[in-house]
């Protein structure tokens, strides 16, 4: 029997910024695990923080609002690559790294 | 401070300031304070409130200058705290985006659980299990004169437009009114299924009309010991309205014209529909938003806004430029009654004798939002 292309799991890795650890039990770094619908379709950012939001109930809407919007100090990294996008790809391997930038008092 | 009747129960007050949660808490005699916290340090924190209740439940509005709003809770009075699940939030096909939540109010005696919170950009939202959850309140929400109301998301206050003081008739739960920066006084009689402006007689000398319907500007509403008697400060001064009478009664003329009749809170004493408390604000020139003069105090009145007295036993007697936002002002329920507010200075000023003097409770605090008492 076939296997199910939807079965077939992706890890990504996840860096956390310190405003949002509470979340991870203090954790840096996490995993989560999606899956992959075919392989030439690789998860994209939502999909990965949708899975981040599964293991960690929360965590997106600090993030990202109600209308799918990165919040303005948030910024969100797929590998080197500043995604401001929901869609953008996240090809097996890359590391999403998640900043809180904010300055002033 | 004088001494009369000895209060039942301890007092506590729930401090929210930009960085975070204080508590200060008495014995009956409420003579000193003892400073507590500080919770959620570093978190932006709008309003904290308890519920009267039960008195056990707390909550907190708050976000971070990084991350999203949201609503934490505690069911054991500060020493444990749980996330809201579903924090207040539009829907997605409103195209709209909760900012803050700004404003929190327990719901009706005879509804447990039930709770309602007002945002930045104007909204309004409710839980009915005690903060867990929370949807919005579709009747104003997607109201189809919203947007009239209140115009754009980004016209408002320089903090953000806000939804406040959300009030609930004690004899009747689908009776409510809220205010809103900008946009006015509105009531409900159905439970916040349908809303209707409720601004005659209070100016709003900003706008080009003469007795606008809507888009006034009230900076806090109390309802009084009289659920028939509400009183408002508004951006344009004092008002006092008598239900089911429709026109709000002007009160600020009664003000000294030198300290005039503009501030951001208001205070009502729980049991003397007669007596409230302003603290009054320099709004000339440029609106400097501190006390006239740099000379702090607070004005009460006896009598429904008649006369007012000024009371500034204990507060500096110059080079006092404070700000005390419209949360930051609280009378406690005891005989006489405590009243309470704090300063965007982080200071904490109370009086255990109805104002008759004041004394430093707190000082170096971050900038304060709100103080509620808790007993």
């Amino acid at each position: 029997m076939a296997r199910r292309s939807d079965e077939v799991a992706a890890v990504v890795e996840v860096l956390i910024p310190s405003p949002l650890r509470s979340y991870t039990g203090g954790e840096r770094q996490v995993r989560v695990a999606l899956p992959v619908l075919a392989p030439e379709s690789p998860p994209t950012l939502g999909g990965v923080l949708a899975a981040l939001d599964g293991a960690y109930h929360g965590i997106r809407f600090r993030m990202i609002d109600e209308q799918g919007k990165l919040r303005p100090h948030i910024r969100i990294f797929v590998g080197e690559r500043d995604a401001r996008d929901l869609r953008t790809p996240v090809p097996q391997g890359t590391t999403v790294m998640i900043v809180a930038a904010l300055s002033g008092g | 401070m004088a001494q009369r009747k000895t209060p039942a129960r301890r007092t506590t007050l729930l401090v929210a300031t930009r960085k975070g949660l204080w508590t200060l808490t008495a014995d009956a005699s409420r003579r000193s304070f003892t400073l507590g916290g500080p919770q959620f340090l570093g978190h932006v924190l709008h309003h904290a409130v308890a519920d009267p209740r039960n008195r056990r439940t707390w909550l907190v509005a708050a976000r971070t200058g990084h991350l999203g709003p949201t609503v934490f809770r505690s069911t054991d009075r500060g020493r444990n705290w749980k996330e809201a699940t579903k924090p207040p939030m539009f829907g997605k096909s409103e195209g709209r985006s909760v900012n803050h939540t700004f404003w929190l109010t327990p719901g009706h005696a005879s509804e447990p659980g039930v709770w309602y919170a007002g945002t930045s950009p104007q909204g309004l939202f409710r839980s009915e299990d005690d903060g867990v959850t929370w949807n919005g309140v579709e009747g104003f929400n997607r109201h189809p004169s919203r947007k009239a109301w209140c115009g754009d998301d980004k016209d408002g206050t320089p903090d953000g437009p806000t939804l406040h003081s959300i009030l609930v008739d004690p004899r009747d739960p689908a009776h409510m009114y809220f205010g809103m920066s900008s946009g006015g006084v509105f009531e409900s009689v159905d439970k916040g299924r349908d809303w209707k402006p409720l601004n005659q007689g209070v100016r709003a000398d900003f706008l080009p009309m003469p007795d606008p319907e809507y888009g006034h500007d009230p900076h806090c509403v109390r309802l009084s010991a009289d659920p028939n008697r509400l009183y408002q400060q508004n951006h344009c001064g004092l008002y006092r309205l008598d239900r089911p009478a429709t026109r709000w009664t002007d009160i600020g003329v009664a003000m000294p014209k030198a300290v005039g009749s503009v501030g951001l809170p208001l205070v009502v004493h729980p049991r003397d529909p007669e007596t409230l408390w302003m603290f009054p604000m320099d709004s000339t020139d440029v609106w400097p938003r501190t006390s006239p003069g740099g000379k702090p105090a607070v004005f009460r009145s006896r009598n429904g806004g008649r006369t007012w007295t000024r009371q500034a036993k204990g507060l500096p007697a110059k080079q006092g430029w404070w700000t005390v936002k419209r949360q930051a002002f609280c009378a406690d329920g005891h005989d006489p009654v405590g009243i309470y507010f704090g300063t965007t200075s982080g200071e904490v000023w109370g009086s255990n004798d109805e104002g008759a003097s004041f004394k430093a409770l707190a000082q170096h605090l971050p900038l304060i939002h709100a103080v509620e008492a808790a007993d």
